[in-house]
Order: structure tokens, then sequence, then C-alpha cells
């Protein structure tokens, strides 16, 4: 992973040294709340229901053992023991006190982290898959340019005081596994004949209140002139977009109301004075960053595994945990696995305990290369894992609470923090995902319904990403009560669609009988081994809604 | 007194003669004026609101004495992309004052953009925000007053 050098270091511990000093003026009272308003944002501190909550970057979800050892002794040290994963695959602690922010983020700058821009109307953390580097279909590895943009984008002067938040994605895989589609900028990278990397630019999606997938402007971009090219789009968003409202504040709605040719047409005319600047990235400055994610040392091994394959044979449990939470490598013999974050009620959708975040830094260490991930549903990942230990790791998770084998099924939902922790949240996420949870119990059915995504929010700013959830669940506000609204058929990846909404919405305890008539009736229409979506998609609504709404018997 | 900072061959001053008369909304007589865009008239300074296009000023560019963008909330980040047009594109080479919500800690964004004046708020102190100019030693994208990026320099 990226190795900071002198001026990465002197920037972390330059910005903390900022902010002790911007802590300390607005407790003594010389700085207002308004005026230190965004800038504890951009350090990643939110003011939330009960306590103050610090959202940690981890940049495109790339960390090593080291640092989740730090994030688990701040979970201990400074917070109630645990921490939440976020579906941009940063980490948020939950009950922070704000004299002790300076504190906590030092030692993140010990070990080359901070908070930089995790929240604020800036350029947000860069985000890519969880795989990166190693999944089997990946056509080159995006981590060198995403670093190049994490560096570019982090405190440029020009763009700390965008209409809105930014948030930049890059995919390099044949599969989208970073939801690119729903990203203000949105990246495609790939190599044409020659093997020249070229990028696929998208851009103006994203969810929220106006849920709009990207659009393509640019095509076969080379990538020298990417950061010429997002600096020529956001200097257009920040001089256009409308900053009267935040609804509407997004690029997405500047997009919208320009229409895609003439948005383009402006970033082309802005790009032309840029275009083969200072800004055109150098062969050299590739190869510096690029040779901290040269592959590791793997070793040479057989891609079959006599003591795994006994394994598989021989336990079902650890053949169902393979089918679902190992998935390949583009190294014989290597596999990567899933840790889930979504054992059902013992624990939130996200939320890993000290304990927990330290067992997984031994394992990286123990059984790959001291490399973690974090997934934008939210789970960790061992990117690293030769077969012949995958019982082992398994075993270790199971006795954990990472062991559940269901990634990718209906109870690994995604789920934003909701109205027990957030300030803007109309209603709780929490406790909906985990009714639904104890509902849907039975691994072996669970199996059988195959891939289901299902997406909480807990109010319209989307951050459980219910829109492109098969199945998508917000929390709405009806006469101070709290209400859900069901949408079927969103679905991310290259084939990204936006779920529609099926009808009025429920109470919280009609939710778990809304799935499950929800889930009946996709048994009921399902073609042989058809994913749910695919069944949505096909019949359409209609029959679900009938199915939901009908009078029940009493 | 206009509250005012200036960067002169890059040290930082406060400047108490300061003879320039910011007008928002009458026109006044006199000298030195500082008038909004609408209103302009030749000898003397102007200034806009994020909602003006730079771009309108060049024809002028010879022969104003000086330039301000307006701040209406600190939050508000259009003037940093007018002050990177001014310096970049168009060339302006005067005196580059930011206006408005003026605060100490956008100093060193607004001075990396090009400005080299800043009326501080009038109820905060310019001396204090003086401590603001500075930034941070590293910067990793360019600047108008850095135009080559780290990548370029490390």
């Amino acid at each position: 992973m990226y190795q900071y050098d002198a001026y990465d270091r002197a920037l972390v511990f330059e910005r903390v040294a900022q902010f002790r000093d911007q802590v300390e003026r607005f407790i003594a009272g010389d700085l207002s709340e308004e005026e230190f308003l965004p800038l504890r944002l951009q350090n990643g501190l939110y003011l939330q229901k009960h306590a103050y909550m610090l959202r940690v970057a981890i940049p495109y979800g790339t960390l090593s053992a080291e640092q989740m050892r730090t994030l688990a002794s701040i979970a201990r040290d400074y917070d109630r023991g645990y921490g939440h994963f976020t579906t941009r695959q940063n980490l948020q602690f939950n009950w922070i006190e704000l004299h002790q922010v300076p504190d906590i983020l030092e030692r993140l700058a010990q070990v080359d982290m901070h908070a930089i821009q995790t929240s604020g109307n800036c350029v947000r953390n860069i985000t890519t898959e969880a795989f990166a580097g190693v999944a089997a279909d990946e056509l080159l590895d995006p981590r060198p340019l995403a670093e190049i943009l994490r560096q570019w984008s982090t405190i440029n002067p020009e763009f700390l005081f965008l209409p809105r938040k930014f948030k930049i994605a890059i995919c390099s895989a044949r599969e989208d596994r970073a939801a690119i589609m729903m990203h203000d900028i949105g990246l495609y990278l790939y190599r044409d004949d020659q093997g020249e990397m070229l990028l696929r630019v998208m851009v103006g999606g994203g969810l929220g209140r106006t849920p709009i997938l990207g659009l393509q402007i640019r095509e076969g971009l080379p990538w020298r002139h990417l950061l010429s090219y997002v600096e020529a789009v956001l200097r257009v968003y920040n001089r256009h977009g409308r900053r009267d409202n935040k609804y509407k504040a997004r690029i997405k709605i500047l997009v919208k109301a320009l229409g895609i040719d003439a948005f383009s047409q402006e970033v082309e005319e802005e790009w032309q004075y840029l275009r083969d600047g200072p800004a055109q990235l150098t062969d050299a400055e590739y190869a510096r960053v690029a040779s901290a994610f040269v592959p590791p040392a793997y070793a040479s091994l057989s891609d079959t595994s006599l003591a795994y394959g006994t394994e598989l044979a021989d336990n079902p449990g650890f053949a169902r945990w393979v089918s679902r939470n190992v998935m390949p490598h583009k190294v014989a013999g290597y596999a990567s696995v899933v840790l889930s974050t979504k054992p059902g009620i013992s624990a939130p959708p996200g939320d890993v305990s000290a304990p927990q975040m330290e067992a997984v830094a031994e394992w990286a260490e123990r059984f790959g290369f001291g490399e973690i991930r974090i997934a934008h549903e939210q789970n960790i990942v061992l990117p690293d894992v030769p077969k012949e230990h995958l019982h082992a790791v398994w075993r270790l998770a199971c006795e954990h609470g990472l062991g559940a084998a269901n990634i990718g099924l209906l109870t690994d939902i995604i789920a934003c923090p909701g109205g027990d922790f957030c300030a803007l949240a109309n209603a709780k996420s929490i406790p909906i995902a985990q009714a639904i949870q104890q509902r849907f119990d039975n691994l072996d059915y669970l199996h059988d319904l195959g891939d289901i995504s299902l997406n909480i929010s807990g109010c319209i700013n989307a951050c459980g990403h219910h829109h492109i959830g098969n199945i998508g669940i917000l929390g709405v506000d009806k006469n101070g009560s709290e209400w859900y609204q069901i949408t079927l058929g969103g679905a991310q990846g290259k084939h990204s669609s936006l779920g529609k909404v099926i009808g009025p919405s429920f109470s919280a305890a009609e939710i778990p009988d809304v799935i499950e008539r929800v889930i009946s009736t996709f048994v009921r229409y399902r073609e042989s081994e058809e994913r749910f979506v695919d069944t949505v998609q096909r019949i359409g609504l209609e029959p679900f809604k009938e199915q939901v709404y009908a009078e029940q018997p009493a | 007194m206009n509250n005012l900072l200036k960067l002169e061959q890059g040290q930082a001053r406060l400047v108490a003669d300061d003879p320039w008369v910011l007008v928002r909304d009458e026109v006044p007589e006199g000298a030195a004026l500082i008038l909004p865009l609408a209103s302009y008239a030749p000898g003397h300074g102007v200034w806009l609101g994020p909602d003006d296009e730079v771009e309108l000023l060049q024809p002028w560019l010879a022969t104003l004495p000086l330039i301000a963008l307006d701040f209406p909330s600190f939050r508000d980040g259009r003037a940093y992309s007018q002050a990177y047009l001014l310096r970049t594109r168009m060339g302006w080479r005067g005196e580059l004052r930011a206006i408005g919500d003026v605060l100490r800690d956008q100093l060193s964004h607004m001075r990396q953009c090009g400005f080299d004046a800043f009326a501080v708020r009038a109820d905060k102190s310019a001396e204090d925000a003086l401590k603001g100019l500075a930034g941070m030693s590293v910067q990793y994208g360019r600047s108008v007053i850095e135009p080559r990026p780290l990548f370029r320099r490390r």
C-alpha cells in the first residue's frame, strides 16, 4: 500500500496542529459555532444526537494491520470500544469528546492516517472496490490513480468551499463493485489496444433526495489528463453550481439543468486551458506511486489444495461460507475473504469491536501480507489468503463473530446509523435491519434465495444507498412518527438502476412481514436459479404490490 | 481603517493608511472608491460579487487600479475560482483584495488562489488573522502562487 514520505507526513501533522488550535479557539469562544462548523467538518467531525462523531478516512478502503490496531486503540481509549464502517469505506467513531479530537487525530497521524475532508462541501474520500489489485476480473490496478487523486484533492485551496460535497470513485474491473454510477465523478479505467490507460468519465450521479445515475461526459481520456480534467469539472461546478438550496446543490442538478451536452461543452472549454499544462501527470509520478502497489511476494502455490478440498467436502458449514464469502484471486492458490459485519442481532451492520479489529489485524499478518480492505458494503476483506488457510480463517472468524456466511444475501444488509445516532435521520435503521435479520435466520433458505441486496436509509440523504438496493427501505417522518417506504428493483454495478416505490409506507413493526411477502412473491414467480433483481425486472412491481398490500387473513 | 492585511514581496503586513472606500450601495463622491461592477467608473477600483463573470473585466484590466472579490459568506467558494481566473488566465497583476466575510481560517486558501490583500471582517482582529495567512508547508495540488503540483517538485 501507499507509503507516506516526509511531505505526506508533514501535511497530516501540520493539519493536526492547525485543528488543535481551531478547537482551542472554539472552546475559548473566539470562533463562533458557524465559523467552526466547516472547519470541524473538513476534519471529519460531526455533531450527532448524543455526541460528536469522528469519521476517519480509509483511502480507497485500504489499511494496514498496524492502522487497524490504532483504530482499535482509539475505540478503546476514546470511544465505547467499537467503530462503524461506512458505505464510503471510512470508519466512524460515535461517542467522541471534542477536546480529545486533536489527540485522536495525532494518534492517527502517527500511523499515516487522517480525517481530512471526510465531510464538508469538498472532495471526499476517493473510493474504489475492496478487491483492487487482487480481483480475478481486474483489468488493471485502480489504486495508483486513486492515490494520485487523493493527494491532489487534499486541501486543494480553490475547491474547499464547493456548493456541496463531491464524491469520486474509480473502477477498473469487468464488474463494477465501486458503485461508479452514483458518484459526482465516476471513472472507469481501462486499456486500449495499444496498452494505454484510458478513462471513461461519468458525471452527475448521486443518491439523496434526487437520485440520478451518472452520465458519460468523456470517453478515452488518456490517464495523464486525469487531474486537469477533474479540475475542469470542479471549476465549472464551483462557479455555476447552485448555492441557494442545499438540496439542489450537488453537481447532478447542474448537469440536469444544463443538459449533459451543454455541461460537457463547458467542461471541454475549460479543459482546453488546462490540458498539457503542469497538472499533466508524468510517468515518473505514476511510477513513484505505483511502486507502492506492486504485488506482494506471493508464493507459488497449486490452485488446488488437498486439505482445502477435504475440508470443503467434509464440512457443509465451511463449504457454504466459501460459496458466499470467498472471492476468486488473480494469483493461483490464493483467495480473498470477506468477513461479514452483519451477524444479525448481536451487532448492527458495519459495527466492529476493538477486539475484533485486533483479531482481524492479526489474521491479516498471519495469513496474508498485513493488508486489510473495507468494502463499500461495510464488510472487511482479507485480500490475500492461501486457500489452504481458508478453513483456519473461517474457524477464527466464526469464533469472533465475523464468520456469517451471508455475503450478498438478504441479511448482508447495508444500513446507515439511522435515528439511533444521526441528527438528520427521520427514522431508525438498525432495529429494522436486525428485525429482518432475525426473521430470516435460516441460512439454508437464505442461500436458496441467492443474491439479494437490501439497503436501509434512515432519511432521504440516502447514506444507506436504499435507491440501489434490490430491496430499498427508506425511513420517513409522518406526523412525528417513524414510517418506512419500500422500493424494489434497484441495482448497482454496470447495470445500475434505481428502485421504484411500491406504495404507501409501513410502520416498523410491519416491516419483517412486508419483506417476507416480497420474498414469497419472488419465490412464487422465480424461474430456476433466477436472481431476485432479474425476477423483479421480468415481472414488474405489480405482483409484489398485490401480495404486499393484499388483505391479510386475521 | 479597513482592517486590511497586504502581501508585499511575500511579506504580510497590517495596513493602517489604506485609502480605499468600499461602496456597496449608494455612490458617494470622492476618490479611491471600490465600486460595484454595475456602477463602475474609470479611475476607481471595482468589486465583483460571486455571481459576476470575471471575464467582463477584460477590457479594463490595463487601467484598473484595484479589483476586489466579495465573500458574502466565507462558505461561498466562488471567489476562489474567480481569483484563479483573474490571475492565471486574464493576467491580472494588480491588487486583488478579498472583501466581505474574510476570516483568519480561510486566508491561506485565499492567498494560494492569488489574493494579495485581505480586508478582514470588521469585528475580527486583523492582527490575529495574520496568523492564518501562512497555512501549511505542504500543498499537494497546484495553486496560483505555486503552479507546479507537488509531484513536479518532490
